[in-house]
């Protein structure tokens, strides 16, 4: 357990539940809310270590990002791409109609 | 209040006095690669739906993300063109939102770490002044799919042919201050990346858009809340956009009101922008370092040899015309906005009279071609043509006005002009026996004129001038007109 303060509480959770389109429960929330509580509790010991001298660090592997050349070699699967979509119509996914 | 008042461009006065507009603009340009940034689906524009999607771009689980190397020279060359800090390592970060023409629920951006940092460029304005607006940052990102909401009464229709094409973003900083100083940016912007070759720079085909932010405040004063204008697609209607909503601004303020920070929309039928309807949490992006996609890192040799790439860009090219051709900064400034104008001119100008060239392209083909809608690349007139046409007149051959008629039936029957002058006989007469015996037609056909200006009345010469023209069939050299009859009426 974390002996910091609790930084997430039940209008935290509603909120990246919403964010994320979660439907949770009613009855997980508080559980879920712990759980949150005690991930960030634990990943908050690190705050302890002394960094002043460290690098911000986006991947731990050392490797460099590869790169591709610019040639065509993907596509024209518009069967495979379409194939899980709940409906689709001429070669386009259909969705209940969204407009801003 | 003072009605009198000159306001300057980007001024509103207000009911309790002028106010100046605070603006910065978001440009995504998409990147003229053959393939998306992240997948080796086509980039093209037009294909059948849903054709050029990869695995990849329909986000299917156990997918990876796999950078284009173009893409990337792409944005550094840009980068060194808007004579910006280019970064060396940069990071790629997800940028999470729901929306049905996005199948990851994320973006594929870059936030902390762009690939260019601050930079800035020189802008070019109407009446000829310049000024300079600083580049915030430019960084890769993916395009979304296409939603189309008039093919059914109840569903939307996805297209995902543009999910993950790549873009750049060059944001700039708040440094322009009127609708007109945001039009010049866009031009200048626009003009950068199809030199560099970027992207191409076509608003209509939506591959060069812009999102404006604008704001107001009495001079002097800190910035006022902004609020966000999306997806622009002509520099009319930023221009148009940006004061209608400084104008909507002003009057919520001295109303008493407040500004919400909002993101709006321009409905180009009425000219004024309106609120999207957006959610409380649209902007909680929760950006963080996409773990597909490791540090993209180069060195500083690779970004020498992209520096070793880059064309003559607009502003050198500029100076360069202005010493070569002895032409004004002004039209020179119109000669750069385009490479090919450029390339234009400099055939035509070549050997012959700068100014007179720039001048004739300028006022005379471009006109032109504006009246006809014919692009230059497809101008009846070659550049040879007008070189030899400036060469007619130069060398008095044909005088400016007969090289009117010539440039009229060049326009019709794309000859050249010295075939045309031969044909219809239009040679410029500079002969004195052959001018005097028009010049003396004239004074014996107009005694009593003569008399007159004899007497004083000044004013008559240019009536024999013209008199003289006319009887040349408009082919007599004025100049040498001028000097005989003034020798004449002594």
């Amino acid at each position: 357990m974390s002996n910091k303060e609790s930084i997430v509480d039940i209008p935290t959770v509603n909120k990246i539940a919403r964010l994320s389109r979660l439907n949770i429960p009613e009855a997980s929330k508080q559980n879920l809310t712990n759980d949150l509580n005690n991930i960030l509790g634990f990943v908050a010991q690190l705050e302890e270590v002394n960094t002043s001298d460290v690098k911000p660090l986006a991947s731990v592997t050392g490797h460099k990002l590869p790169l591709r050349s610019d040639k065509v070699t993907d596509g024209n699967i518009e069967d495979l791409v379409l194939k899980n979509a709940p409906e689709s119509s001429s070669g386009f996914f259909v969705v209940p109609k969204v407009i801003e | 209040m003072n009605e009198s008042i000159n306001l300057k461009p980007g001024q509103i006065n207000g009911e309790t006095g002028i106010w100046e507009m605070v603006i910065g603009l978001e440009i995504h340009a998409q990147i003229l690669s053959k393939s998306k940034l992240f997948s080796g689906a086509s980039a093209s524009f037009g294909a059948e739906a849903n054709s050029n999607v990869s695995l990849v771009d329909a986000a299917m689980p156990g997918m990876l993300p796999v950078i284009n190397e173009f893409c990337v020279e792409q944005a550094v060359k840009t980068g060194l063109a808007l004579n910006a800090k280019i970064n060396n390592v940069s990071i790629f970060d997800r940028k999470n939102y729901f929306y049905a023409d996005l199948p990851q629920g994320y973006q594929i951006s870059q936030f902390t770490k762009p690939i260019v940092g601050e930079g800035e460029i020189i802008i070019d304005l109407d009446d000829g002044l310049q000024t300079t607006i600083g580049i915030e940052r430019l960084h890769l990102e993916q395009d979304a799919g296409k939603s189309l909401h008039d093919q059914h009464p109840s569903k939307s229709y996805i297209d995902l042919n543009r999910t993950g094409v790549a873009l750049m973003e060059i944001v700039s900083k708040p440094d322009i201050r009127s609708p007109q100083e945001a039009g010049a940016y866009v031009k200048k912007i626009r003009s950068i990346l199809r030199y560099v070759g970027a992207c191409d720079g076509n608003m209509e085909e939506g591959s060069l858009r812009a999102d404006c932010n604008v704001s107001v405040r009495k001079s002097g004063e800190e910035f006022g809340t902004r609020c966000e204008i999306k997806n622009l697609n002509s520099v009319r209607f930023i221009i148009q956009a940006i004061q209608s909503e400084a104008e909507r601004q002003v009057e919520i303020l001295e109303d008493g009101g407040k500004i919400n920070q909002e993101t709006r929309l321009f409905d180009t039928s009425t000219g004024e922008t309106r609120s999207m309807r957006s959610k409380e949490d649209a902007h909680d992006y929760r950006y963080f370092p996409d773990p597909d996609l490791l540090p993209l890192e180069f060195s500083d040799s690779w970004v020498q040899k992209i520096r070793e790439t880059l064309p003559e860009l607009p502003d050198l090219l500029k100076k360069r015309l202005v010493t070569d051709f002895s032409i004004t900064p002004y039209d020179a400034s119109i000669l750069v906005e385009e490479k090919d104008y450029v390339d234009f001119y400099e055939k035509a100008a070549n050997g012959k009279d700068g100014k007179l060239t720039a001048n004739w392209m300028i006022t005379e083909l471009f006109g032109a071609l504006k009246k006809e809608n014919i692009s230059l690349s497809n101008s009846p007139i070659s550049p040879e043509n007008l070189g030899q046409l400036i060469a007619l007149i130069s060398d008095g051959t044909i005088s400016g006005k007969i090289a009117k008629d010539v440039f009229a039936e060049m326009m019709i029957s794309k000859k050249s002009p010295s075939d045309i002058v031969k044909e219809k006989g239009l040679e410029q007469v500079s002969d004195d026996t052959e001018i005097l015996k028009l010049i003396d037609k004239v004074i014996s056909e107009n005694e009593d004129k003569v008399k007159d200006y004899l007497c004083g009345k000044d004013k008559l010469f240019g009536f024999f001038v013209g008199q003289v023209m006319k009887l040349s069939q408009g082919k007599a050299n004025p100049g040498i007109v001028n000097k005989l009859l003034k020798e004449k009426l002594k």
